[in-house]
């Protein structure tokens, strides 16, 4: 049962850079987990942490329960696939394969039938006398990950994977990896910048900045559920709407507005000129937050809704291809609305945008931490 | 087409004409007197023969003067390739104490320190050592002064190479002696054969080391024997020189086509290579 | 020592690979000992040829240091005998002209414009005509400088050679009347492929698109030269102009073309040292003159690092 344990990993640079600054993590076996953040957050170092080619200032990293803070690189039983992919260019693709058991003086005729079977595994039939220098993009990829399966290590490394693929490429290969990893059933951690990337492939996802865990958790719940406005910006393809607002009352007409059978209060959010529904059990009225909503999660209508709402007209529409993003100017603030390209509003048109309770979610005005407690979203 | 146009094409040809026959047309000897029976100074279209090639061959000294050359040249670049690349490696890859300092160090001797400016400490050293008129201290002095220059060279090449190789082979358990054997050591092979072929063309064309350092004919390389042919009247010995220029030139040329058609010409700023 | 003129790191041209991110580390766990250990040989032989030399000439040349006599066996201290007689030295004043002279003739004007000329022509040129062409510029410096000198005695021979025959001015001993004017003829020659190759590159980092609008606005060859093109390749033209000029400078092949003569009308300070020491036996004398040199290319160098830095 190979998992990673992490406990208070530290690693400063002789720059006096803490690139991974105090980091606790644990992935479980079998898990494909992913580091996300943007350039500089400490992903990579702590990528290269685990896998020894940076030494930790502080802390311990176990892998399988053994504590591996000190051990070489080579003595860890970790495999990992570089960014570019560090296939050696003078040797051939089964030469590559089979480099980690050459290393360990396994007999050439058992190498030869790894690069056989694990070349099978990654559709490199055919290729196996070729150069790197011969080979799509793809192919090489598909080789390094057949190099490091073929070391076989406990733990399964990826710095960014797909970013040397071009965009076509990367969704045949995000299918593959996948697929790959789930019937290898091998632990593995990714590095990527790429959120969409990260939302797709993983079982649970670390969203780091500056050197610091900013959240844990599935993939839908950092979608869902940004626990800061950090990942709140980060996370989506389309970005979220961070709007100030005030926590206006805990009910509206005195009764439950939405979603108030699950015992939670529900009050409301003032914002944009208008207001909107929101689970405010750990915000009193009068409190000034920060009030996200992702634009997937409003509903755009033309007619007049009762209850909170935003009112505004459009300003401009995006085509996204099957969605629409529409900008509504509420009141001075642009908000941001998906709608199917069928209900595309023409600009001008006066709309009005309302939410469920459990989409609207508060953040502190100051320290940007979501306001706790609010109802978990599940699906 | 404008006139001016046309103008302007018939100038750019002029000068580029102008330009070629500049540079072409003192070589236009080396390529006539070898093959002509009664060869001079002049250029004119030979009288063909081959009677040249045979005095030449038949010289005392000509052919002993290239394995001279040969000897030094190949121990200077061996010696240069080999400690430039040791040196490099290690100023590429690990931060050793002083290294910047080092490297600045290194490039300011490389430029400042020139064969005529230390001639004359060189020659009394090498008097004082014993090693006047040895091809081994030759070498030793061009290797000195070769080998700045060569650290640097390969340095950007070894700067160039990606670390990800050494580290996944690392990653994957491979020990030290492992890393450079199997990954680096091939992975630099151009830069290798570049610095190889670069010492040895720039110790094959020296003239003034040998010259200062040598004193027996027969151990001189043949830059310097070239300078000292004469017939027996004293004068220049025409039938000699020309084919010898000829034959001391091909190595060089050949050297340069090689690697430029093997690894592509690069530009490593003021390195024949 | 052994480093014939063209052997000078230059700078990075732009357009390289940018370096890999991330301090700079022992990927390999070579460890600072066998670090040490890979770079001893290297630095003992720099140390002793090269760095030992350019000290001891300090010394030798506070000595009465000769070839041979009773002064080869027991030197003596001079002081600074050798540099009070080096200011009062015609001889000494002739060879710096003349050094300057070919530096600024061969070097700092001839291989400058003429490789800037060939880079900028060859650019937009057939291939056919550009590979011809860049393979004579080449060649000319890679030839060994022995058999380029006897290619010049040829060409400018006073009977039968080539230039005679061109201007039909059998007769005329060009090394012997204008010594000088053939030197920069001839180092022009050999020299010009470093210049016209940093050109090149350097003309590679234009955008192209500032070259084009300057076209579309109507600007002349020598408007875009000026507006466009100079003012990205200044520090090429710097780099360029101090490196050619330190090799000039340093150049001992003139000494094969005229020996220094007739009567030291060619003697350049490389051939003027040798002179003095090797044929005249002063070793004391020709290391103060050495040092002087030396002293002179460390300022270019220097120079010539600053600016260095100043563009990276």
């Amino acid at each position: 049962m190979a998992g990673i344990d992490i406990e208070g990993l530290a690693t400063v640079y002789p720059n006096g850079v803490r690139a991974v600054d105090g980091l606790d993590l644990t992935v479980a076996d079998g898990e494909f987990f992913a580091l996300l953040g943007p350039s500089g957050c400490g992903k990579t170092t702590l990528l290269r942490t685990i896998a020894g080619l940076e030494s930790a200032t502080e802390g311990t990293v176990r892998i399988d329960s053994a504590d591996v803070t000190r051990l070489e690189p080579g003595k860890r039983g970790v495999a990992m696939v570089f960014q570019d992919y560090a296939l050696f260019p003078h040797m051939t693709v089964s030469e590559n394969i089979t480099y980690p058991l050459k290393v360990r003086r396994v007999a050439p005729s058992t190498r030869a039938e790894v690069a056989e079977r694990t070349s099978g595994e990654l559709s490199l039939h055919g290729l196996l006398e070729r150069r790197p220098g011969q080979l799509s993009g793809g192919q090489q990829q598909r080789v390094a990950l057949a190099r490091a399966i073929a070391s076989e290590g406990k733990v399964l490394l990826l710095d960014e994977p797909l970013s040397n693929l071009d965009a076509r490429l990367r969704l045949e290969a995000r299918t593959f990896l996948k697929k790959l990893q789930k019937d290898l059933g091998i632990t593995t951690v990714f590095v990527t910048h790429d959120q969409a990337e990260a939302l797709a492939l993983a079982d649970r996802i670390a969203v780091m900045q500056d050197g610091k865990l900013r959240q844990l958790g599935s993939p839908r719940e950092v979608f869902a559920r940004p626990s800061n406005t950090f990942v709140a910006n980060f996370i989506g393809s389309t970005p979220m709407n961070l709007v100030p607002g005030v926590v206006s009352a805990s009910s509206i007409d005195g009764r439950p507005v939405d979603g108030g059978s699950n015992g939670s209060a529900v009050g409301a959010v003032s914002l944009a000129g208008g207001s909107l529904p929101a689970a405010t059990a750990s915000a009193p009225a009068g409190a000034e937050v920060t009030v996200g909503i992702r634009p997937e999660y409003l509903t755009l209508s033309t007619r007049d809704v009762s209850g909170p709402s935003l009112r505004g007209s459009v300003v401009v529409a995006e085509n996204l291809g099957t969605m629409s993003l529409v900008s509504v100017d509420c009141d001075g603030t642009l908000i941001g609305v998906t709608v199917p390209e069928e209900d595309e509003p023409a600009p001008g048109t006066p709309v009005v945008l309302t939410a469920s309770a459990q989409r609207v979610l508060l953040y502190d005005k100051e320290s940007g931490e979501l306001l706790a407690r609010q109802p978990a979203v599940v699906g | 087409m404008t006139p001016a146009f046309v103008v302007r094409r018939i100038g750019f040809y002029t000068v580029i004409c102008a330009i070629t026959l500049f540079f072409a047309v003192p070589m236009l000897w080396i390529a006539s007197a070898p093959f002509d029976a009664s060869p001079g100074l002049g250029v004119r279209w030979p009288d063909w023969t081959l009677e040249n090639f045979r005095k030449t061959l038949s010289h005392p000294y000509a052919l002993h003067s290239m394995v001279n050359s040969l000897l030094i040249c190949i121990t200077t670049a061996v010696a240069v390739t080999a400690f430039a690349a040791l040196a490099s490696y290690a100023l590429s890859r690990v931060r050793i104490p002083g290294r910047d300092a080092l490297l600045y160090g290194l490039l300011l001797l490389s430029s400042v320190v020139t064969g005529t400016a230390a001639m004359v400490p060189i020659f009394v050293m090498m008097f004082q050592l014993g090693l006047i008129d040895s091809r081994f201290g030759v070498a030793l002095v061009m290797t000195g002064g070769l080998l700045p220059a060569a650290i640097f060279i390969l340095k950007d090449f070894v700067d160039a190479v990606p670390k990800s190789y050494e580290e996944s082979a690392r990653v994957f358990g491979a020990s030290t002696l492992q890393i450079l054997r199997d990954v680096v050591l091939p992975v630099a092979r151009p830069g290798l054969a570049t610095i190889l072929v670069w010492a040895f063309v720039n110790s094959w064309g020296n003239f003034l080391v040998p010259f200062l350092l040598i004193r027996s004919i027969d151990k001189q390389p043949g830059a310097v024997l070239l300078q000292t042919f004469t017939d027996e009247g004293g004068s220049a010995n025409l039938s000699v020189i020309p084919v010898f220029s000829l034959l001391f030139s091909i190595p060089v040329v050949v050297l340069y086509l090689l690697v430029n058609s093997r690894y592509g010409f690069r530009f490593h700023g003021g390195i024949k290579s | 020592m052994a480093t014939p003129p063209e052997s000078v790191p230059v700078p990075p041209v732009p357009g390289r690979p940018a370096r890999v991110r991330g301090p700079a580390q022992d990927v390999a766990g070579l460890g600072i000992g066998r670090a040490v250990g890979f770079l001893a040989p290297a630095l003992l032989l720099i140390g002793a040829f090269l760095v030992f030399p350019a000290i001891w000439t300090i010394y030798i040349g506070i000595t009465n240091y000769r070839l041979t006599g009773v002064e080869a066996v027991s030197p003596s201290i001079v002081g600074l005998s050798n540099y009070t007689r080096a200011l009062n030295d015609a001889l000494f004043h002739n060879a710096l002209w003349l050094t300057l002279l070919f530096v600024l003739g061969s070097a700092i004007i001839g291989q400058n414009i003429l490789g800037f000329a060939l880079a900028w022509t060859m650019r937009r040129a057939r291939p056919a005509v550009r590979r011809t062409v860049e393979a004579l510029v080449l060649l000319a410096w890679i030839l060994p400088s022995t058999v380029v000198a006897y290619l010049w005695i040829a060409f400018f021979d006073r009977d039968t050679g080539t230039l005679n025959s061109i201007l039909g001015t059998q007769g005329t001993a060009w090394l012997i009347d204008y010594p000088m004017v053939c030197l920069v003829l001839f180092n022009t020659w050999r020299g010009t492929a470093f210049s016209m190759m940093l050109y090149s590159s350097a003309l590679q980092a234009v955008p192209p698109s500032q070259l084009e609008s300057a076209r579309m606005v109507g600007a002349s060859g020598w408007q875009t030269l000026r507006d466009i093109v100079f003012p990205h390749i200044r520090g090429h033209v710097l780099t360029n102009t101090l490196l050619i000029s330190l090799w000039t400078a340093n150049d001992f092949s003139p000494f094969l073309l005229t020996k220094g003569g007739p009567n030291h009308e060619s003697e350049t300070v490389p051939v003027y040292i040798y002179n003095v020491a090797l044929q005249g036996g002063e070793l004391g004398y020709s290391s103060a003159i050495s040092f002087l040199l030396l002293i002179a290319n460390l300022l270019v160098a220097l120079l010539y690092l600053r600016l260095l830095r100043r563009r990276s």
